[in-house]
This record gives structure tokens, sequence and C-alpha cells, in this order.
């Protein structure tokens, strides 16, 4: 397939069109997935995630600018909210990218959730697919960052990092937003900020409760100063690089990467079955006019959800013998 | 199930910062339903190229106060169409004398918004002529 | 209390009785429209009375001309002795060109010079640099070296004309540029005089002329008060601006309040990182305001202001000469107030604006020309303009009596409601640690990105009217003369620098360079080193680098 060359080749025209297909959901998107799926995971997958104005944007930023010098080549998928009354979106975090939109080694694309909750855009996997077919060494994604359950990224990359800023509430907030399990790695951004200090003592505490740490990885935390601190910012961001890559090596070695792209499958399994069985049901239902009675019937009370899902899964799905 | 939606791309070439414009139309943009791409200021036209190619932009809103916009939109226009953006449709907007025009549309701009124009406006304008880009 | 008992419960009974007849009026014949709002949506009653200045106190909130609070002004004679300064922003193509129009301003009558730059110059690049292809000479005179602007200032009498220069990360530049052609001229530093506007703090918050992050950015900032306080002491080196603030969409409480922060963020840093005493350096901060077209709101907009720096700078900061206490300002007509559809209407608006700032008791005003929505002004355009200012101060007989409408219930009460609420801005911003910590977390931008979306809305919907935008709108469009920049002054700035570069002593040129880059590492004042540098022919873009590189280059986070 002509699509599906061209992405590997890394034509970034193709590549982007393709992602749009899939966010757009073009049936014909699935098939060019279906012929990249087998050149695919070999990148090494980073999720960013943390609480909105923790700096994110500036550390994926930085990130990509340093993985550049050491001649890797990255994609960055940056996730925003998609506005519940309008269906439109802003998509505002490649402003703090755009020095590196010229540079050939690097592709950042941003998607809008488009309703998906757990801060990711449904198209989030197979856009890393694409990334990662195109031959990209590293490929970067950025949750919305609204504070809220943002754990879906746990199922796509192979390290999270977790950024965290003082004097936000982060403290408690992490923890509520279930933030804190599925951190590899913890950055405190703005580390030479007042309450800096208060934070950093209350992750040990917090990590030092756990009993166990899944290939013995104890989520180091990484202290990032100001960034305009140019000296000892680069410092953190070396830390930082060498271990999100320490990281991957540990998973490795500990034979743990299996374990995390089974989740990415399992999950992609799932979604791809609900597609393949609902999607041409619910074109059905709407065409032939049935969901609207169903619906008539619902509000009238005539009947309830569960007995009409029934009925509508014995008229189309047939069942081999169980 | 199949669902479209128009990505656009707000853009600031050139050296001026006035932005209040630029992002007053973002924010239409996202109530319009648009999935809405705001480069910040201070753009170069090859960096606008690269982010308009990169996010399958199909509509390139650039917006320019400081009186080179004679230079920054054709040089933007040429910029995209060398990465392969043939199907990208570019407006203008922003300090535009009227005795520009000819010359912007020579250059291959769809569209001129000069001050006054209403928002509404420049949405349904967006509607009737720009469409979703999806040959491939 | 202002009133005797004796008239508050009078006016209570007669408004009683006008609000009955108020409804019974309604009943019959409706209000043209509900609310009846300012342009920045304050909410105005149909009458004032007496009962709503009653908790006024005369000495301590009015007072008189040059006493404290200065609501009434700070010259004792108001615009009897001198008119405020006829100033009109200009400065297009080369340093030639401008040079040219400032001979034919002065000639005009104009008392101060004001210089716009292009935007290379504005940014701290030169012309060559790729960044400013097709920018040069667009929106302001192009200068990159000391070459330029020994041109700029040529027959022009530096020890008695004063010259403001908008300019903003490059302020250090410019101004060692003005100090070094005085010197070249004759004229010691101690008799220039002048304002550079390098107010850095709304730059992030509204007009994105950006080059170094924030705090550095307010360091290079006290850095000039620090010099001009100790050599060049006619020089007003900050213009503390809610201008720009204003025409990116802010209300005018907003204005009032963003600047009125963003000026004791500037006193606050001078103290603590110069260790000057406030009386030293406080009475050479001045101010930039906005005039926009709600006449009132403006006026108690600019009273309002007077007080609340005046309180801040006794009560606050303890100073103690009054002078100090003075708020002193420019103010320009509101460009965004302005219309592309029947332009010549703009007159009428910039008319209206001006008159406001003066009876604001404004020091210093630029009127619009109409055509400023096309492109910059024609010299018949800025001549309407600067006529408009002389109508007032001449023929209108606004001028005679000072700050004409003090006392009356309506603007006595919008200027203390204007005051009050900048008052809770000023606190909130204090609360989130100062100005900069508020930028950091985009606190004023996002107001701005609001108020401006909010404005645009009202607009769309006729909730307010802008004539010939929606309302009374024509078909016929009127065409007017506009001014066309030359292209070809790119080639020759290029070539100019190009040749400076070629004959000046580049090892001089590469030290003072080195110079000024050890005098950033080490936290020293920059003034000398950029003189020097400017001598030596470095260019804008030389020195701007230098603070690049040791400061780092901040970007626009552009928050929506």
């Amino acid at each position: 397939m002509e699509i599906t060359k061209k992405v590997r080749g890394g034509d970034v025209r193709a590549a982007s069109r393709l992602i749009r297909n899939l966010e757009d959901r073009i049936p014909l998107a699935k098939d060019s997935i279906k012929h990249i799926f087998p050149h695919t995971g070999k990148a090494h997958v980073i999720g960013f995630t943390g609480s909105p104005g923790a700096g994110k944007s500036t550390m994926i930023d930085c990130l990509v600018a340093e993985l550049r010098k050491r001649n890797k080549t990255v994609g960055v998928l940056l996730v925003d909210p998609t506005s519940p009354f309008t269906g439109g979106a802003i998509l505002g975090d490649r402003i703090r990218m755009q020095r590196h939109a010229t540079d050939p080694g690097v592709f950042v694309r941003s998607l809008a959730t488009r309703g998906a909750l757990g801060g990711l855009a449904k198209a989030v996997g197979d856009a890393i697919h694409v990334m990662d077919a195109m031959g990209k060494d590293f490929v970067i994604v950025e949750t919305v960052g609204t504070g809220q359950q943002e754990v879906d990224i746990i199922n796509h990359a192979h390290t999270v990092v977790v950024v965290l800023v003082p004097g936000m509430g982060d403290e408690i907030q992490a923890i509520k937003a279930g933030i804190l399990e599925i951190a590899d790695i913890f950055v405190i951004n703005k580390a030479d900020r007042e309450g800096a200090g208060k934070l950093y003592r209350e992750l040990v505490y917090m990590l030092s409760m756990v009993d166990k740490f899944p290939g013995g990885w104890k989520p180091p935390i990484i202290r990032a100063e100001n960034i305009f601190a140019m000296d000892s910012f680069q410092r953190s961001l070396d830390e930082m690089t060498n271990t999100i890559d320490q990281h991957y090596q540990n998973l490795i070695e500990k034979g743990l990467l299996g374990d995390r792209i089974r989740r990415k499958a399992v999950l992609e399994l799932n979604e791809a079955l609900l597609s393949a069985i609902l999607d041409p049901i619910l074109t059905k239902l709407v065409e032939s006019g049935e969901m609207k009675e169903m619906t008539d019937k619902l509000l009238k009370k005539e009947t309830d959800p569960y007995t009409l899902a029934e009925g509508v899964a014995s008229k189309y799905l047939v069942m081999p013998d169980v | 199930m199949a669902n479209r939606k128009l990505r656009i791309m707000v853009a600031k070439p050139g050296l001026d910062g006035h932005d209040r414009g630029a992002r007053v139309l973002a924010r239409c943009f996202r109530d319009a339903g648009y999935e809405t791409i705001y480069t910040g200021c201070h753009q170069t036209p090859e960096q606008i190229a690269a982010a308009a190619i990169q996010e399958d932009i199909d509509c390139v809103g650039l917006s320019c106060m400081s009186g080179a916009h004679k230079y920054l939109f054709p040089e933007c226009v040429r910029q995209i169409r060398a990465l392969g953006g043939d199907d990208i449709q570019i407006i203008g907007g922003g300090i535009i004398p009227k005795g520009d025009y000819q010359l912007l549309y020579d250059a291959g701009l769809k569209g001129i918004f000069t001050p006054g124009i209403t928002l509404d406006d420049i949405v349904k304008w967006i509607n009737e002529n720009i469409v979703p880009n999806v040959k491939e | 209390m202002y009133f005797a008992k004796e008239l508050l419960e009078s006016s209570s009974r007669m408004r009683q009785r006008w609000e009955d007849e108020v409804k019974k009026a309604v009943a019959k014949w409706a209000d043209q429209k509900e609310d009846w709002t300012t342009v920045s949506s304050l909410d105005i009653k149909r009458l004032y009375t007496p009962e709503d200045i009653k908790d006024l106190n005369f000495e301590e909130d009015i007072g008189y001309p040059g006493q404290y609070p200065f609501i009434r002004g700070n010259q004792v004679t108001g615009y009897r002795g001198k008119f405020w300064t006829f100033r009109m922003f200009s400065g297009f193509g080369s340093a030639y060109d401008t040079n040219q129009r400032w001979h034919q301003l002065l000639k005009a009558g104009q008392t101060g010079l004001s210089t716009a730059f292009d935007f290379p110059t504005l940014m701290g690049y030169d012309t060559d640099d790729p960044k400013a292809r097709g920018e040069c000479g667009k929106c302001g005179v192009a200068i990159d070296t000391l070459e330029d602007f020994m041109v700029l200032v040529d027959g022009i009498p530096m020890d008695k004309i004063t010259t403001s220069m908008t300019i903003n990360p490059p302020a250090t530049a410019l101004w060692a540029m003005y100090c070094a052609a005085a010197e070249i001229k004759g004229i010691p530093l101690t008799k220039i005089g002048g304002t550079i506007q390098n107010d850095m703090l709304k730059e992030f918050i509204a007009q994105k002329t950006l080059m170094c992050p924030p705090e550095p950015s307010v360091k290079l900032i006290s850095d000039t008060v620090e010099f001009g306080t100790k050599f060049v002491p006619r020089w007003n080196t900050i213009s503390i601006s809610g201008y720009h603030i204003r025409e990116a969409g802010s209300t005018a409480v907003q204005e009032l309040a963003f600047t009125l922060r963003d000026g004791m963020e500037y006193v606050e840093d001078v103290l603590k990182r110069k260790g000057l005493d406030v009386d030293s350096f406080a009475p050479r901060l001045s101010f930039f305001f906005n005039s926009h077209i709600d006449f009132f709101e403006e006026i108690a907009k600019l009273r309002a202001a007077r007080r609340i720096w005046a309180k801040a700078m006794r009560d606050r900061y303890k100073a103690k000469d009054e002078r100090s206490w003075w708020m002193r300002f420019h103010t320009q007509t509101a460009g965004c107030s302005l219309t592309a559809q029947q332009p010549y209407n703009n007159v009428v608006r910039t008319a209206t604006e001006a008159l406001a700032a003066v009876l604001g008791g404004t020091q210093s005003l630029h009127t619009n020309s109409l055509d400023e929505v096309w492109c910059l002004p024609t010299d018949h355009a800025v001549e309407i303009a600067l006529r408009t200012q002389q109508i007032i101060a001449e023929e209108t007989g606004a001028a005679n009596t000072i700050d004409p409408l003090a006392g009356s219930y309506f603007v006595e009460a919008l200027t203390n409601e204007m005051e009050e609420q900048a008052w809770d801005y000023i606190h909130k911003i204090d609360d989130m640690g100062g100005m900069i910590e508020a930028i950091h977390k985009g606190f004023p931008q996002m107001e701005l990105a609001d108020a401006a979306y909010k404005f645009q809305r009202q607009i769309d919907s006729n909730e307010k009217i802008m004539v010939g935008v929606n309302k009374y709108v024509t078909e016929d469009e009127q065409d007017i003369p506009l001014l066309d920049i030359d292209d070809a002054i790119e080639t020759q700035q290029i070539e100019r620098l190009t040749e400076v570069k070629r004959k000046r002593d580049s090892k001089a040129a590469k030290k003072s360079l080195d110079d000024l880059k050890n005098a950033c590492k080490k936290g020293e004042n920059v003034m000398p080193y950029c003189i020097e540098a400017v001598k030596s022919l470095c260019s804008v873009q030389e020195i701007c680098d230098v603070y690049r590189e040791v400061y780092g280059e901040f970007r626009d986070p552009a928050m929506y």
C-alpha cells in the first residue's frame, strides 16, 4: 500500500493525514494500521502527565532538544481537551515546541480528546504506531493535564514521567488522582521555588510506604531548577534524560517490557473488538430507524435499556453454540 | 463512525506581537467547533509551513499588524506549497491596505479579513469555503 | 461626611419621588435597552446624586491641585502655565526619513519628539537578520548602529527638546545611543531630557515584544533607573504603560490596576536590588495611559490613577518627597477604538478621547491619525491629529480651569469605584507573590484574553455599538490616501550596516561586547558598558545577543 510505504519512509504529510483519518475513524485508515502494525515496536514511548501549569510542555520541549543533541529522532503527541459544548478545541501545547518545527528529526502532532476520558485521545494508541513505524526513536505523549484521572497513559507508555510543581497543592492532588501509582519517574519542576522541599519530602515519604516496586525500580525524583538558570537546568535535563534511558534498560533487563506491551495489546484488542462488533450494528440501527424507535420507547418508559440491548444482541449477533 | 473535523491554524508570522486578534480568533474557532492550533507570535514562514503540514491543517489564518504582510504572507504560501501542502487554504488578516489585496490574492491567499469584520462573518466564510482535506 | 445631614435627607426624599416618576415613565416608554454600561462593561446608574459620594472625605480624597492625593493634578497652576506636551509618535523608513518628519512636526508646533522604531529594532534584531525580512522601516524607523542614530537626531537641539523613545527589550542599547549622540554633540548628560518606555512587564502581559525572561528583564530596567538617577537626572527611565494592556483588550479597570501594579513591582525591585532611597528615583518614574472612547470612564480612570499612586508611594513605600507621590503621565488616544470603515469618523473619536485625556489632566498627549487602521499615517492625517490637540487647547476652553469635573456626583462616584476595583486586583496580585509571579501563572494574560473575547462577542451581538461597523453601516467605501513604505530601504539599510561593520575597529567592538558580557555575568550595571559598545559601533542586535546569551531567551507561553 502506497501510504504505508510513505509512512515507513518517514513522510510527515502522509503520516499526519493517516493520523487524521484515524482520529476521524475513517474505515480505510484501519487497513493502513494493519499494514503498519508489523513494523512497530521499536520506539521507546514516554508519557508525560501532571497537573495543569506544572510545565509538562516545557519539559517535553527541553527533552526533545536534548534527545536531538544525542542524535535521536522524536515524535511528539500532544493531547488537549475538546470543548464539550462546541466540539471544538484549542490545541495550544504546540506553541512551546515551535522551535523544533523545522527540524526534520522532530514530528509534533496535536490531538483533541473528542470526549475520551482518562487524559488521552482515542486515536493516541494508533498515532503512536504511526510514529513508531516512521522510525522515530522516541515517541513522547503529553496527557491533557486537567488534573483529573489521567491514568490511561500507563497503557501506552513504557516510561511514565509525572511532572509536579511546588505551591499548587499538587502533593495531595497527585495521590487523589492516582498519578502516583503510575509514575516511573517524578520531576519536580521549578524546584528553586518555595515549597519544593516540602513537595520533595512528601514524595519521599509516600514512596517509603511502598513495600515492593516492580522490577525493583523505585521511581527517582528529579529536581529541575529554574529553566533560565541555564547551567543547573542543563544538569537536571541530563539527569532526566539519562534516567528515562535507565528506566527503559531496566524494563528490558528485568523482562518487564513484555508486561507493558501486553497491557497495550489487551487494550487495543478490546477496542478493536468493540469497534468491529459494535460499529456495523450501530450504523444499521441508525439507518433503519430502529435507534430512534428504541429511544422513543425509553423516553415513554415502555421499556428499559438492558432489555433493548439484549434484544439487539440476539437479533444481530450470531452466537456459536455455547 | 466517521466524524470529520475541520483543523485550522492561527499563525503570526514576523516580529510583531500584537496577538489580540489571533487569540480572539483561536477562541472563536474553538467555539465554532473546529480543532484549532495556535502557533504563538514571532514565527518564521518556515516554522508556520512545517507546523501546518505536521498538523494536517485545512486552513491557515495568518495575522500581521506590522506592515510586513507583503513579504510574509506570500512567503508563507510558498513555504507551505514547497512542503507539499497543495490543498491547504491560506487566508490573512491584520492591518492591510486595500491596495495590497491583489498582490496577496495573486500570491495564493484565498481570503483577506481586515479590522471591523465580525467573528460570525469569518466563521460563515470558513464554513462556506473550507472543507476538510479528505482525499486520501 | 462630604454633605450635611439635612442635604442628604432631602436628596433621599427627592430621589424617591423621582424614582416613582421614572417607573411610570418607563412603563409608558421603555428604555432603549436594559443594560447601560461603559465600554468596559461597568454598570452605570441612570442618575448620580449626593448620596453616591456621601462618604467622600474632601481633604483625603479630593483636595487641591499640587497637594495630596493629587487627584486634581500635580501642577498648582494647571494648564495655565503650560499646556500638555503635544507629542506625536512618529517614525518610519530610514533614519533620514524620520528626521525629516521630525523637523516638519517641530515646525508645525509640536513640542516634544516621540520615536517609533521598526520591529527588528524593537525586538533587538538588525536589519540583516533573517527574522527581520520584510519588516525594515515598516512601522517605525530602522536603527542598527550609532551611525543611524546620528542621522536621526541631526539638527535636533537635544538640550532643548525632550525625546521619548518607545523601546523595550533593547532600551539600554537605544538609550546608550542617545547618551553617546549627546556626548558627540558636546551636550552633557545632565542637560538631556526624555523618556524611554523600558517597561517589560506590560510586554509579557500584553504586547509580546519579548527577549529575556521577566527576572533579568526587570534587572536591566533597574540598571537604567540607577544610571539615570546618578548621571542623567532629567531622563525618565521608565514609562510604565497601560496603553498596550488596553489595546490588547483589557477593561479600563484592568489597565489601571495592572499598570500601577507593574509600577510597584519596579519600585520594589529598585529598592531591593539597588538599595536606592525611594525619593531619589521615584520622581522620575512616568506612566503612559490609553484614552478610550468611553468619555467619563477615562476621566475617572486618570483621576483614580493619580490618587492610587500617591497613596501607594506615601503609605506603601514611605516616600517623603511630594514629587515621589506625583503620577506624571503621557496619554495616547485608543488605536483599537478606530475603525477601518468610514475612516473619517476616526477624527471625531480621537477628538473625544483627547478631550477626555485633557479633562483627566494628562501631561502629554499623542492623538492618532484617521488612517492608522490601514497603515502608518500620512503627513496630512498627522497634521489633522495634531491640530485636534491644538483646537482643544486653544479654542474649547477645556484648559481654562483645573480638573473641571471634580465634585460631579457621577465622576467622583465612578473614580471611587474604579479605584476600589483596581485595589482589589492589586491585592490579588500581591497575594500571588507580585506581578512577575502573576505573569508566570498567566493571570493578567488570561484576564485580558477573556475581556478581549467578551468585547468582540458584544460587538458581534450588537450589545456594544461601533458606528460604521455594526450600526449605520454604509455600502460605499471611503477611500483614503495611504502611506507606502518603499521596500528598497531594506536593501539600503543592510548595505549601510555592512559598511559600518566593515570599517569599524573590530577589535574594539569585540572587546566592548566582551566587557558587556562580563558585566552581565557579574550583575553589574550594564549602562556604562552599553555606551562603550554603541560608541564602538556595535549594533543593536550584537548588544541584545549578549543579553540573550547570558540571560536566556524567553518565548511567549501564549495563554488563552
